[in-house]
């Protein structure tokens, strides 16, 4: 191994650094929103609402983000006559479902697991439905919710290298690319690219710890 | 319903198509939580060899491949193995799969062996020690039988994990349902249909045995807490 290979090798990989980021970032922010829409809708006291968002909780939750990736390419287009726009919306919607699914449990149970007393003494205060959650249970589920975030989003991060399989030029495209013209070069390339995805991943794992640690702290110290 | 976009005839043509990939993935799910069931015990047994430095470095190897993409840990296994002078062996693409899926969730295993263990009360090493029982009998006879039992439910929920993480190794050219699934999809421009039997026995296969855990996880619960309530019963009795 030596430095100059290394030299020669990381700034192509970085090109592709803007494509993972941006999917990361994208896909993260709708699983969140889906975390939140089908965790409330669950807890819905409306059966129809409460079984929609189970059929898909469990849909997505049953089958591999690998084939929800391609079914999405390949069938969206084909099933309803439209173009997604790119392939960078196939992945970003195939991750962002997929681990919107995973997260909706998470919230659905952190709101479950709020002491049932909470409810009844914000009942007692005269508090509506609405400011219940708001005011009462939401902030202590929230911060239960906080290191299971962390843990997805890291989650999410591995699963963006599968979108370098429908195209999309992120740190793993431009690492085969660079493997199939210098084979002899393929540890030093996939090592570099397994570390630049544990850079991008270390800021992750703190957050995570902090958010453990807010979360064992709980409401009233905070 | 028989639109351009759906078609029955193309679902039926390659149902048994994809089918015949099926040994292989269930095949390939059964090896490689096997391999990474073994190899989580090397990672637990690692990480309590008390040696400051070591500790670090074994904590931090566990942390990179743990946040690191699998797919990408494929393709070092399949693809740059081979190429490193000296060790380098090339391997096929299943014993690749084994081999990196297997040391992947390894690491997820080697930390819910950690939970059993950590969760045995302390008089039992004690007790242990007071026997003057060897070390591999500690282990074999009083540690290992308490800490694993209550991971069960749990090192279940990473088989199913893992099952829907061994299409990756299509990519490898591992010939399970996802590849027989794209395969007929090149051969026939129909991608839809075969991609969705897919879909569709991942969601057989793994929403049932899912509620299986559910189940055995609430039957261990309720052991060890009747357990747990018939100590507390004698040492009450007792006093």
């Amino acid at each position: 191994m030596n430095i100059s290979a290394i030299i020669d090798i990381f700034p192509q990989l970085l090109k592709g650094l803007g494509v993972t980021v941006t999917v990361l970032i994208a896909s993260a922010l709708i699983a969140y929103l889906m975390a939140f829409i089908a965790g409330l809708c669950r807890l819905s006291n409306h059966i129809v609402i409460r079984k929609v968002t189970g059929f898909y909780v469990e849909v997505f939750r049953g089958t591999s983000l690998i084939v929800q990736l391609f079914w999405l390419y390949y069938a969206i287009p084909m099933l309803f006559g439209i173009q997604l726009g790119s392939n960078w919306w196939a992945g970003v919607i195939a991750i962002g479902l997929n681990y919107g699914a995973y997260l909706s449990e998470v919230v659905r149970g952190s709101i479950q697991s709020v002491a049932k007393g909470q409810t009844e003494a914000a009942i007692a205060l005269n508090m509506s439905r609405f400011q219940r959650m708001r005011l009462i249970i939401f902030p202590q589920a929230v911060r239960m919710m906080l290191p299971e975030f962390g843990n997805y989003t890291i989650q999410m991060l591995k699963g963006t290298a599968l979108v370098s399989l429908i195209g999309l030029k992120d740190v793993l495209y431009y690492g085969d690319i660079m493997r199939s013209t210098n084979l002899s070069q393929a540890p030093l390339i996939y090592l570099l690219v397994l570390v630049l995805y544990f850079i991008l991943a270390l800021p992750l794992i703190w957050l995570t710890r902090k958010g453990e640690s807010i979360s064992k702290k709980g409401v009233a110290s905070g | 319903m028989n639109s351009n976009y759906w078609n029955w005839d193309t679902f039926l043509e390659a149902l048994p198509i994809v089918l015949k990939g099926l040994g292989i993935t269930i095949g390939l799910t059964f090896t490689c939580f096997f391999f990474a069931l073994l190899f989580g015990f090397v990672w637990t047994f690692l990480r309590r060899i008390p040696n400051k430095p070591l500790n670090w470095i074994i904590t931090w190897t566990m942390e990179f491949i743990r946040s690191t993409p699998p797919l990408v840990q494929l393709f070092f296994i399949f693809y740059a193995w081979p190429m490193i002078p000296g060790i380098g062996v090339t391997l096929s693409p299943f014993t690749s799969a084994v081999i990196g899926l297997g040391i992947h969730f390894s690491t997820y295993i080697g930390e819910i062996y950690r939970s059993g263990i950590e969760s045995v009360d302390k008089g039992q090493w004690e007790a242990a020690k007071a026997l003057n029982f060897s070390t591999v009998d500690k282990w074999r006879r009083i540690i290992l039988p308490q800490a694993l039992p209550p991971t069960i439910p749990m090192l279940g929920n990473y088989f199913i994990i893992m099952f829907k993480e061994v299409p990756l190794a299509s990519t490898i050219g591992v010939a399970g349902i996802l590849l027989m699934a794209n395969t007929y999809g090149a051969q026939n421009w129909a991608y839809l249909e075969p991609l969705t039997i897919v879909g569709i026995i991942f969601l057989l296969l793994s929403y049932p045995s899912a509620i299986l855990i559910k189940r055995l996880e609430i039957k261990l619960n309720t052991r060890f807490d009747k357990k747990a309530t018939l100590e507390n019963m004698k040492k009450g009795a007792m006093m």
